[in-house]
């Protein structure tokens, strides 16, 4: 049951329109501007909307992964430390157990996404855009993705060529 | 009835399918003849058993101990906990499985709540947590915990299961594990909150908005995009779960909870909700909960846990002590609606007969299931396997795999996440001497 017939069937009138929903909800959101929320707003979209200003070279990803990521995704992203799938590798999936490495991806914009949130695992977010740029770029250079002189920044990661890209299948269409 | 009544009652009722499965109508609105045959069943003979003569207990006859302020299970239940996947707290993912096969009910104890925590549990501190709720939103809009706590707030009960539960099932062997192994990453509570929809009103959503991501407060930021539509029919801002405050590692103070979809989408420690006109991509929705199948195909937004039963009670771990009644239970729950009607089969699938619901059925939650079983002694596989109100059905083993592959190499290890969304059937070998095995059937 949807939650509108449960409140139907509760004998509720919350939420049926818009109207209503909030001359009944006590509307206590205080407002807010998106600069206030900029700190938090680090969603990339695959469109390469929301990406930041700056850029990165493979040569200074090397440098950072090295330092960075090498511990626990294994140096040049081969032989990962245990439990870790690696970074290069395979770029055909048709078994379940095949790694999903960096080529699996259907947008380059989720690695540059990932890397700024979640690293390095033990203080993320300490990385400044320039850094994830390169961690990017070299990521995507050694899965021959890019060429070892390309700079990766808002404009050119959006249009890196994913080789999985436009191949996945949306599992329900109905729900989205 | 007299105690011999009541067996022989028992002994009479015909069996509706092979290997001793007895009409689920023996256990409905027969509390007697039920009870006499749950004593019956436990003991090989039911006359004549030579009972001692009662004393009191120690416990009997003193004061007993004092009242504490938040109760704790007895000492004689420390074995009733979860399996965790990274006891030294390394950095990386944790798991926590129910331990289905040792509880009972339809009702998760939120101790025992599964959860999966990606980079720990964060520590924090409820009056200085925020929902913000921005993006293509009339009015970007923050809310905190107490300006929550006076909205208008609905309880309904819901499982959440994680996408990867019951992997272990995917592997090309049976992995000799408990229920809670392969299936502990689902659980069900009451939960109560604050209706998504109640909040998006208040900010106002541009039409031009098509999915919504969330994310969560703690260290890694996970976040998923989840369509707008699921934000406006059942999602809802959940801040007590069992009736208190939301437990830590289930997302204190507040979670999303989308009745019906991958847990992982359900994102705890909810910080932030921004309205959006695509997918983000997420590294999650991205990777790790899109499937690799056979062929070269790929699966991306499977957001939905489909229908899926399995029996929690006898099952690996557990052995049964000699021939005579026991009483078949388990679980059923299905993403798109209310459970309808679950089958149980003694003989791997040969003959069914219909399990009794203990009601009231509700929709993306669990529903106890029970068949009445007298075992003759001889061996046994014991399956479920059910349909919802949609009418969907647990796909048999065959078909799954079919379609969706299995392992390569057997799979031992069951925090191996091979695959997700397995719904088949899972089966239970017993032979001759009571002992339990996890089977393919």
């Amino acid at each position: 049951m949807s939650t509108r017939k449960l409140l139907v069937a509760l004998g509720a009138t919350l939420a049926l329109s818009a109207s209503t929903a909030v001359a009944q909800s006590p509307g206590l959101g205080k407002n807010i501007t998106e600069a206030d929320i900029k700190a938090w707003d680090i969603a990339v979209l695959p469109d390469g909307s929301n990406l930041p200003p700056g850029s990165g070279t493979v040569a200074q990803g090397a440098a950072i992964y090295k330092q960075q990521c090498a511990l626990c995704h294994g140096e040049g992203g081969v032989k990962p430390a245990p439990g870790y799938a690696p970074m290069v590798g395979l770029q055909k999936w048709d078994r379940m157990d095949a790694p999903k490495t960096i080529t699996y991806y259907e947008f380059a914009t989720t690695i540059f996404d990932q890397v700024r949130r979640g690293m390095p695992y033990m203080s993320p977010r300490t990385l400044n855009d320039d850094q994830v740029y390169a961690v990017t770029a070299y990521l995507l250079a050694i899965n021959k993705l890019i060429g070892e002189g390309d700079v990766m920044d808002a404009k050119s990661l959006p249009k890196v060529k994913m080789p999985n890209a436009g191949k996945f299948i949306i599992r329900f269409p109905d729900r989205i | 009835m007299s105690k011999d009544k009541h067996q022989k009652t028992l002994d009479s009722l015909p069996p509706v399918a092979g290997n001793g499965l007895l009409d689920r109508r023996a256990l409905l609105g027969q509390g007697i003849l039920m009870a006499g045959a749950a004593v019956a069943g436990v003991g090989a003979s039911a006359t004549g058993a030579a009972a001692e003569p009662l004393k009191d207990d120690p416990w009997s006859t003193t004061m007993g101990g004092p009242t504490p302020l938040r109760q704790q299970p007895s000492k004689f239940e420390k074995h009733v906990v979860r399996v965790l996947s990274n006891l030294k707290h390394e950095p990386r993912n944790s798991h926590a499985r129910t331990p289905h096969h040792l509880i009972n009910g339809s009702i998760t104890p939120s101790a025992l709540h599964f959860t999966i925590n990606h980079s720990g549990i964060p520590d924090i501190d409820p009056a200085k947590h925020r929902l913000v709720i921005h993006g293509m939103v009339r009015q970007p809009k923050i809310f905190s915990l107490e300006d929550l706590d006076r909205y208008p707030m609905v309880t309904r009960t819901a499982f959440i299961e994680c996408g990867g539960n019951s992997a272990p099932m995917f592997s090309s062997e049976p992995m000799q594990v408990t229920a809670q192994a392969l299936h502990g990453l689902v659980s069900n509570s009451e939960w109560t909150g604050v209706m998504l929809s109640t909040l998006l009103d208040e900010v106002g959503v541009d039409p031009k908005a098509s999915w919504f991501l969330a994310e969560g407060g703690d260290s890694c930021a996970l976040h998923r995009s989840v369509p707008i539509k699921k934000g406006w029919d059942d999602a809802m801002i959940a801040l007590y779960q069992n009736g208190e405050r939301v437990r830590p590692g289930t997302g204190y103070p507040m979670r999303l909870l989308l009745p019906g979809y991958q847990g992982n989408m359900n994102v705890k420690f909810l910080r932030r909700i921004k309205l959006i006109d695509q997918p983000a991509m997420s590294f999650y929705e991205a990777k790790t909960y899109s499937q690799v199948l056979p062929g070269e195909r790929l699966w991306k937004f499977h957001f939905l846990q489909e229908v899926k039963s399995f029996i929690t009670h006898p099952s690996f771990g557990h052995s049964l002590k000699g021939p005579g009644y026991y009483d078949i239970s388990g679980v059923a729950y299905s993403g798109t609606g209310r459970i309808a009607r679950v089958m149980v089969s003694a003989d791997g699938g040969k003959s069914w007969a219909e399990a009794a619901l203990q009601g009231p059925t509700n929709p993306q939650a669990f529903t106890r299931f029970r068949a009445p079983w007298r075992w003759d002694g001889k061996p046994a596989i014991l399956q479920s396997r059910a349909w919802d109100e949609a009418g969907n059905v647990q796909p048999l083993r065959a078909e799954i795999i079919a379609n969706r592959g299995q392992s390569s190499q057997p799979v031992t290890n069951p925090n191996v996440f091979i695959n997700q969304h397995y719904n088949s059937i899972t089966s239970w070998g017993i032979d001759g001497k009571g002992e339990i095995k996890h089977v393919y059937a």
